[in-house]
């Protein structure tokens, strides 16, 4: 076997440039980085699993904020408890799962699909209120981090002088320090005002990457001719950020902000494993594994449901980035399948045949 | 160079003063010292409070109290360095000078090893992508990317310890795991290697095959509960490790680098019993430390006695080589304590702990028993740590590698008529050692910071359960501590990734003032 054996490539590189030409003819930025994105298999799979998923999860178990809310569809709530169901356990400990996807009499979701834990509540709901929150904090860690480290980049990246020596000095500051550190010391005081209040908090401390690629695309950006053909035409400096810069540089945004989605979801759950994060009577995935790590010899399903959850999600979110950095990747070429390849080719000699 | 490295110093400074000052009043505001006393009913809660309160100067308000902090590590300057006292009194100094140690060895091994393996994962992902097995470690390193450690951590103490340990009770392996093995071993070869159907499933055949025949002769032989190289299985690994790396640095061609290399396990055959003689008569650091001396010294002098000309790298081939060997020769020794090992009734046939960083009960003074009772403690936490940062590895440099593999330059070194070999390792994996250098610099810093959890789980008494307490018990000088230790590492770190980035990359010339 010879690892440094290259691949033989079938066709030269400008068939395959051709190919990428004819598929682009025509389109604009915004679709051809959406053709892109609807090719990444594996992006697309996620999209769907992320939102069946979240569909799953937020109607399984009703939320009540400020007195208003709606039920789910799920017979049991996080609070109440039942006695431990023994039936068809294997050690007779109880509360085992009656989750069961083979065919025959016991398929189904049963009664409780996930077990119960060791005093009798039902682990479907405690779960399912887990993965609720877990999302909740990551999309407001993604949403204020990623308003917070746009604006800042973008105000530095535009204006440069003072004010980009200032915040990015700022910036420094915050990125020296590990976030897990910060993420206690705010987790330990704010966990117990509610996981809303968490999640804020920790957004406004995980922006500093972001803030430094968006400052970096603003200032290449700045620069480009399409700037100062807006500002000959008259435009403030508010419409150059807002109409000629800020769309441009939305790919990095947007990529950056899964990436940190994908960091929040695992920085909730360490913080809450730690003690610093969501604590009780509120549930998250990263408590539960916390809670039940001990009783993984004699109640495994209550360490491994959880864990899958938080797996499934950063999973799916890790891949929907990957599917935008190469969408938004003017350089990135997909690969061409064999038969394209020959197609194009033979179009390419026949055409040469006749002149 | 000097009055650029000066001015980095200066920045690096002022932006250490930023963070410590934030994070000093954050942490001051975020919690009170006293909650737990005010509410005590004990009649000396009053005294203890304003005992506190004077040896934490806590009635200072928090960023006057800050620079009394910043005093004493300005000490450093008049030889009273100091970083204050715990809440019961003892100097956060002498805390950190156990933890450090602790930490540094809990991540040291993990962090080479995510980076051996994840580059080389990611370079033949590279070179072949788009195929089966670059799909594969996609998936796999987005996987490990997704893993919360603390849960890895749990399943590798129920699988890899206890279930392991189950297992060396008998040391036999069953059937079924024998053919799972072979099979999952068929798959990784035959992802690896690209080609033709048929050819794909020859070797497939041929891997899934060996591993077989190889794992039943270990369960038949019973070599699990009593393992053991001895010198003509070390030859024959050695040998191995000598085809492999003179194939991947110069290829067969090179005749003087794989003679070379070759003599190191011959080298290592003949000195086997000498070198057993060494292990047993002086055991310790200093003996290892001399004969390492001594094999680079046998190393370099081969490579010039088998090579003329070109001998840089026929030297690098024969060293890497001759530290392969030396390796082999610690693992070697390391089986043979083994069955005493666990034959000890601090052991009692459980090797692998699933918690703590060391035996007490084990009888002091012997140093392998130390030695491999530190590797047993490792196994775990290494394992964890290496899962969770080799993903990042793999997809660095494996983006890295794709993106220099398109430069102009390969493409001219290709046109000349360069070997493959010469134009993936000498062109474009040097050039893509030089981002990676950077990454793997800041990811030493913020392992870590990582590290907090992974001693957590494992019982670890490092860095991390130092910052557990101050956190838990508001202990904002013990806090400080840690972070001043962390983010001093972090600084630091970024330091040498700048420099060493100037150093790699003629390209980028660092200029004294701008």
């Amino acid at each position: 076997m010879n690892i440094f054996k290259r691949v033989p490539k079938s066709t030269t590189q400008d068939v395959e440039t051709d190919i990428f030409n004819k598929e682009t003819e025509g389109l604009s930025q915004s679709q051809i980085v959406r053709a892109r994105f609807f090719r990444h298999r594996g992006a697309m799979i996620s999209v769907c699993v992320l939102f069946a998923i979240i569909i799953f999860v937020f109607s399984a178990l009703g939320i009540k904020i400020f007195g208003l809310g709606y039920r789910g569809w799920w017979k049991y709530n996080t609070i109440e408890m039942t006695p431990l169901r023994s039936q068809g356990c294997p050690d007779g400990l109880g509360g085992c799962p009656t989750f069961d996807l083979l065919p025959g009499k016991n398929f189904g979701l049963g009664d409780h699909p996930f077990g119960q834990d060791d005093i009798g509540r039902d682990y479907f709901a405690l779960v399912m209120r887990g993965a609720q929150r877990s999302l909740l904090v990551m999309f407001v860690i993604g949403i204020v981090a990623g308003l917070v480290g746009t604006v800042i980049g973008a105000v530095s990246g535009f204006y440069r002088g003072w004010i980009d020596a200032v915040l990015m000095r700022f910036n420094d500051f915050i990125i020296t320090i590990p976030t897990i550190i910060i993420g206690s010391v705010i987790g330990f005081h704010f966990g117990n005002k509610g996981v809303l209040f968490l999640a804020i908090f920790l957004g406004l401390f995980t922006w500093s990457g972001l803030a430094r690629l968006v400052r970096g695309e603003f200032l290449t950006l700045r620069e480009r001719e399409f700037v100062d053909a807006a500002r000959v035409a008259g435009a403030g400096n508010r419409r150059i950020i807002f109409k000629h810069i800020l769309p441009n540089a939305v790919g990095v945004i947007i990529v950056s902000v899964t990436l940190i989605m994908s960091g929040a979801i695992l920085l909730e759950s360490a913080l809450s494993y730690l003690g610093f994060g969501v604590v009780a009577p509120d549930v998250s995935l990263g408590l539960l594994i916390s809670t039940y790590q001990d009783s993984f010899v004699t109640r495994p399903w209550l360490f491994w449901y959880p864990g899958l959850f938080i797996i499934i999600i950063s999973l799916c979110i890790n891949f929907i980035g990957d599917g935008l950095r190469d969408a938004f990747d003017p350089r990135q070429r997909r690969r061409i399948s064999r038969k394209e390849r020959s197609r194009n080719h033979g179009a390419k000699n026949r055409s040469s045949e006749k002149k | 160079m000097l009055a650029y490295i000066g001015r980095r110093i200066a920045i690096l400074l002022v932006i250490l003063f930023g963070s410590s000052f934030l994070l000093y009043n954050l942490a001051a505001i975020s919690g009170d010292p006293l909650e737990g006393i005010r509410g005590s009913t004990d009649p000396k809660a009053k005294a203890i409070m304003e005992g506190l309160v004077r040896s934490l100067h806590l009635n200072v308000p928090p960023p006057a109290r800050y620079f009394m902090w910043l005093k004493g590590i300005g000490g450093v300057f008049t030889g009273h360095f100091t970083l204050g006292a715990t809440r019961d009194g003892n100097p956060v100094s002498t805390y950190l000078s156990t933890a450090i140690p602790t930490t540094i060895r809990l991540i040291t091994m993990a962090t080479i090893i995510a980076i051996i393996l994840g580059i080389g994962v990611g370079i033949i992902s590279a070179l072949r992508q788009y195929s089966r097995f670059d799909y594969a470690m996609t998936f796999v390193a987005f996987l490990m990317y997704s893993l919360p450690i603390f849960w890895v951590a749990v399943l590798l103490k129920a699988y890899l310890a206890i279930k392991f340990n189950n297992f060396l009770v008998n040391g036999t392996i069953s059937p079924i795991w024998v053919i799972f093995a072979s099979v999952i071993s068929g798959f990784f070869w035959a992802a690896l290697i690209s080609g033709d159907r048929k050819k794909v499933q020859i070797i497939f055949g041929i891997a899934a095959a060996s591993t077989a025949l190889f794992l039943t002769l270990l369960s038949i032989t019973k070599w699990f509960t009593h393992p053991g190289l001895g010198p003509i299985m070390m030859f024959i690994l050695g040998m191995g490790c000598a085809f492999g790396i003179t194939f991947a640095s110069t290829g067969f061609a090179n005749k003087p680098a794989l003679r070379s290399a070759q003599a190191m396990p011959v080298f290592g055959l003949i000195l086997y019993f000498p070198v057993q003689y060494v292990f047993t008569k002086h055991p310790g650091v200093p003996a290892i430390a001399a004969m390492f001396v001594v094999t680079m010294a046998v190393a370099v002098g081969t490579a010039i006695f088998f090579a003329k000309i070109d001998r840089g790298p026929v030297i690098r081939t024969s060293v890497i080589t001759s530290i392969l060997v030396g390796i082999l020769f610690l693992i070697d020794k390391l089986m043979k304590t083994w069955v005493p090992y666990i034959n000890t009734d601090a052991i009692h046939f459980r090797p692998i702990p699933t918690i703590s960083q060391s035996n007490s009960l084990l009888p002091a003074g012997n140093f392998w028993f130390t030695f491999l009772d530190t590797v047993t403690h490792l196994v775990l936490p290494t394992a964890a740590l290496t899962l969770i940062s080799f993903a990042g590895y793999v997809r660095y440099s494996r983006g890295t590698l794709l993106e220099v593999l398109n430069q102009d330059y390969i493409r001219t070194a290709r046109a000349k008529g360069l070997t493959e070999r010469t134009v993936v390792m000498r062109h474009a994996f040097r050039n893509t050692l030089i981002p990676l250098t950077t990454i793997i610099v800041v990811d030493f810093a913020a392992i870590i910071g990582g590290a907090i959890i992974t001693e957590r789980v494992f019982g670890w008494q490092g860095m991390g359960t130092l910052f557990n307490t101050a956190v838990n018990s508001y202990d904002l000088n013990l806090l400080m501590g840690v972070f001043f230790v962390t983010s001093s590492l972090a600084v630091l770190a970024n330091l040498i990734a700048d420099l060493l980035y100037s150093a790699l990359d003629p390209r980028i010339r660092v200029v004294g003032k701008k």
